[in-house]
């Protein structure tokens, strides 16, 4: 039990009881909300999970250092951000994901670049974007998204390197 | 609302059918490679314990934004302030509701139609999609404190540098949308 978990189960406890202080109805509505968000997102959750543990089985360090570690380029960093704009999965489930990358030796600025594009950028819902914000704002916004979240991986890489933060 | 309901429908089947797929995969290559089986359960458990440790709690904390933070109530505030104000209260309230980007579209569809800035509009639905309150604690649980704080203070950075470039875009051209 680490102090995140902690955080997190201390906020949901306190949240939950002072809804039900407030409002009886709008607690168990948060309840059945919850319960349903988490139907939806399970199979999504258990498909990342047995390719995260196929991942950390299977690969080795050495396989992917070549690839996208420490070593590579910038031509890795934007492999691994079109990846995570073409991925179509719930953001919160791209942090287990990033962490069995990090495990495996992927650098920090990989991983930033792979979060961020994941999570600001939709190639699959681009269409629906498109219809109800115009053409324009759609392809404006993921484009320059795909930029800045390069920029910020790249900073977060130099960061987290850095020995100031050892 | 009825066509993101629609799409999560189809896609939770789709899901499903998917999850079927990579366990009958999962299966196959630990038949061809047996003495991995050990360590790719026990990596399954590991990040297994870690999700149910911390996934029920996140979903409850979604439930609750969602019935506390109404799509209304966000348009009522967003549209209201220009500004530093404005640009503050587009990250807060981007922030609070939960759910996948493409439930924010109507609502930024709706914002923009009402006449709120290109800029408060883009950050918003930055904002929604990374910079949640719940999804921010998985990062913590997941990455760390130190990047989770650095990846979330240079994105709100950039996010802004990028919401003004595209309203220059807008306003050179002088149209809505």
């Amino acid at each position: 039990m680490n102090a995140a978990v902690l955080l997190i189960n201390v906020m949901a406890l306190a949240g939950i009881l002072v809804a039900f202080m407030d409002d009886r109805e709008k607690a168990i509505l948060s309840i059945k909300i919850a319960f349903k968000g988490f139907m939806q997102i399970l199979p999504v959750t258990l498909i990342i999970l047995i390719v995260i543990a196929l991942f950390l089985g299977f690969v080795s360090p050495e396989n992917l250092s070549g690839f996208i570690g420490q070593q590579s380029g910038l031509g890795g960093i934007l492999l691994i951000g079109v990846a995570g704009a073409i991925m179509h999965i719930p953001a919160i489930l791209s942090f287990p994901l990033a962490a069995s990358l990090l495990e495996k030796g992927i650098s920090y600025t990989a991983v930033a670049a792979l979060i961020t594009t994941l999570t600001m950028i939709g190639t699959v819902t681009l269409p629906l974007e498109i219809r109800q914000l115009g053409k324009k704002f759609a392809l404006l916004r993921n484009g320059i998204s795909f930029v800045i979240a390069i920029v910020i991986a790249l900073i977060v890489g130099v960061a987290m390197e850095a020995t100031l933060w050892q | 609302m009825a066509i993101s309901s629609q799409i999560s429908n189809q896609q939770n089947l789709k899901d499903w059918i998917s999850f079927g797929i990579v366990l009958l995969i999962a299966f196959v290559f630990l038949k061809i490679y047996p003495s991995k089986t050990g360590s790719v359960i026990e990596y399954f458990w590991q990040y297994t314990m870690e999700m149910v440790l911390i996934l029920p709690a996140v979903m409850l904390i979604m439930g609750l934004f969602s019935v506390y933070v109404s799509n209304n109530m966000i348009e009522k505030y967003l549209g209201k302030y220009a500004g530093i104000k404005g640009m503050f209260l587009s990250f807060f309230l981007g922030s609070l509701p939960t759910g996948p980007l493409y439930v924010a579209f109507p609502i930024a569809s709706h914002l923009l139609e009402k006449g709120a800035r290109v800029s408060n509009v883009i950050i918003f639905l930055s904002a929604w999609a990374c910079l949640k309150i719940p999804q921010e604690l998985m990062e913590f649980q997941f990455l760390g404190w130190k990047f989770m704080f650095l990846r979330l203070f240079f994105t709100v950075i950039l996010v802004i540098i990028m919401a003004k470039i595209i309203e220059y875009f807008f306003e050179i051209t002088d149209d809505r949308l």
